[in-house]
């Protein structure tokens, strides 16, 4: 991947992150922010790619405590996402029964 | 499988990955398909994980520790993250960011300590490395690795210093004269040794460790001052920053599904910022760097009156004989885990004929749409919640305004008074209706310690005790009522 090209893929993630939340209403908007660090916890195939190479004792060392962290960030990020999500599900089904107003 | 064909499938694999996060998040921007969206994301995070462990690069010797790894730290997450209460989410979501952060951080450390420390057997290896594994150490991409790992290290210490004062392991603000200079000192210090790294002047393990430990000590210098009443807006600004130190290490590592995840985390993250400051009416500057509450505003004028005391019998058919009731729910609610008791209260409402509507303020609670988790747990349908805007007319027309541990939000000070520092934050115009009922604990101030003219109001009456507590007690009074 050329210098350039990163770029690019830059800065249309950036504007794609933008348009995404744009129109949210902000009764999802805790469930969201845990969305999305649930996102960034693609971290993880970073980690294992670094601890994966590594080649000493130190660069084991700090691998190892990445790979340890990021996993906690997607697997936590997931389960307390889910969780949260879990609740709208309850409400959505049960809509109708007070009626408009 | 050569080499070759197993990176065409990784980087295969990278693009469903990244097509899923977007097509998730989007997803979880509706109430309707919000619950497929994390699905989708998941999905997303689990091809990419499993086909990292075909990357060319990874030794196999390494493969034990990394299965540990994901192991300790996969399953530390997954436990705390299901016992954890709903009321304590906020703190959860600050703790795994600043796990993403550190995690960040990490992968910058090992790959500025492969400029410091060059390994010597590293000839060898080289052979046995694919293409994709040798990462280029230019001068853009150390700046990329510094840049990652400062803004990474910051939001790992900060992010646990939020999840300390909102757990309520730090209680105080520290602040002392000088303390922005001495953040700057240390900022300023950490780019230039970042420098130094980043074009290779001198990268002594030594000034790497030293770069690494002003970013940490940064994070908690910059966090430590900032009031609990602006720890959503961190939050959020510590997500936003994770996001963007995680799309900097996938330039470094070459890592597309590492740049988009990470670059539409911090863009996406970075608008929530900005849409939570400027529901408190300041900006993130503001925030970040200037005392809220505790110090601001010493002079506010003392408000005067008395706050008047009423019981839950009264209260229970004033409410019962209303047309109208509109509850807005704060912390207190959340505190006291009371949202069930209050949707059990207003279920009786609507069936005598009452309109119950909730009013939630954007940054009621600890984090913007708290109060909209808490309530749609206990089952109240979405129509019912109004937010700041739409809600804001209907107060006049209100019979009972019935706040419950909320207080900052509702506070007329913030129209009026100039000195006080929530002055021009929107607010919910509570005041407004015909009788406000404050359910509170105590008769203390506020989590920003502002003391609240609405409480000293002639149509304002206290009910104090716990809000569970309180909510059982009016459920009883209404159904007394008959």
């Amino acid at each position: 991947m050329t210098g350039i090209v990163a770029l690019y893929i830059f800065m249309l993630a950036a504007f794609t992150g933008y348009e995404v939340i744009s129109r949210v209403p902000v009764i999802l908007h805790t469930p969201l922010m845990s969305g999305s660090n649930f996102v960034h916890g693609i971290v993880l195939v970073g980690a294992m790619v670094a601890l994966g190479a590594a080649t000493n004792t130190l660069e084991r060392v700090i691998g190892f405590i990445g790979v340890v962290l990021a996993a906690g960030n997607a697997v936590g990020g997931y389960v307390v996402t889910e969780r949260m999500l879990e609740m709208f599900k309850a409400s959505g089904s049960r809509a109708n029964r007070a009626g408009g107003h | 499988m050569g080499a070759l064909n197993a990176d065409l499938l990784i980087q295969a694999c990278y693009l469903v990955t990244a097509a899923l996060f977007i097509l998730g998040l989007k997803r979880m921007s509706s109430p309707v398909t919000a619950r497929s969206g994390i699905l989708w994301a998941g999905a997303g995070m689990l091809v990419a994980t499993l086909v990292t462990f075909l990357y060319p690069g990874i030794d196999p010797t390494n493969y034990w520790l990394i299965l540990a790894a994901i192991a300790v730290g996969g399953v530390l997450a997954w436990w705390s993250g299901k016992r954890v209460a709903m009321t304590d989410m906020p703190q959860m979501i600050a703790l795994y960011n600043g796990m993403g952060g550190g995690a960040a951080a990490a992968i910058a450390a090992v790959e500025i300590y492969k400029i410091a420390l060059p390994a010597v057997p590293a000839v060898a290896e080289a052979t046995t490395t694919a293409p994709t594994a040798v990462v280029h150490h230019g001068i853009a991409t150390t700046t990329l690795a510094v840049v990652g790992g400062i803004i990474g290290a910051v939001s790992f210490s900060g992010s646990l210093i939020a999840f300390g004062k909102l757990q309520g392991l730090i209680t105080k603000s520290i602040r002392f004269p000088g303390q922005q200079v001495l953040n700057i000192l240390i900022l300023v210090g950490a780019l230039v040794l970042g420098g130094f790294v980043a074009l290779q002047f001198n990268a002594s393990p030594g000034i790497v460790t030293a770069f690494f430990v002003l970013a940490l000590i940064l994070g908690i210098t910059m966090t430590l001052p900032i009031g609990g009443a602006d720890m959503p807006v961190v939050i959020s600004l510590y997500n936003a920053l994770t996001g963007l130190a995680v799309g900097f290490e996938g330039f470094v590592l070459n890592n597309a599904a590492m740049i988009i995840a990470g670059t539409v985390v911090g863009s996406a993250g970075t608008l929530l910022t900005q849409l939570m400051a400027k529901a408190m009416n300041r900006s993130l500057g503001n925030v970040l760097f200037s005392g809220f509450g505790d110090t601001g505003g010493g002079t506010t004028t003392a408000v005067t009156g008395t706050m008047k005391s009423i019981d839950a019998a009264d209260v229970g058919v004033m409410m019962a004989f209303a047309q109208k009731v509109i509850v807005v729910p704060g912390y207190g609610m959340a505190v006291a885990q009371a949202q069930h008791k209050i949707w059990e209260l207003c279920q009786l409402l609507i069936d005598r004929g009452v309109t119950v509507r909730f009013a939630i303020h954007p940054v009621a609670g600890r984090m913007p749409g708290h109060m909209n988790v808490l309530l749609a747990e206990a089952g109240v349908p979405y129509d019912l919640i109004a937010d700041l805007d739409e809600i804001n007319a209907e107060f006049d027309t209100a019979d009972v305004a019935l706040i419950i541990g909320a207080n900052d939000v509702v506070n007329p000070v913030a129209r009026t008074d100039k000195s006080s520092p929530i002055y021009g934050m929107p607010i919910l115009n509570a005041d407004k209706a015909k009788n406000v009922i404050v359910i509170k604990r105590g008769k203390g101030a506020g989590f920003s310690g502002i003391e609240n003219g609405l409480f000293y109001l002639d149509n304002t009456r206290m009910l104090y005790g716990d809000a569970q507590k309180a909510a059982s007690e009016l459920i009883q009074a209404v159904k007394a009522a008959g």
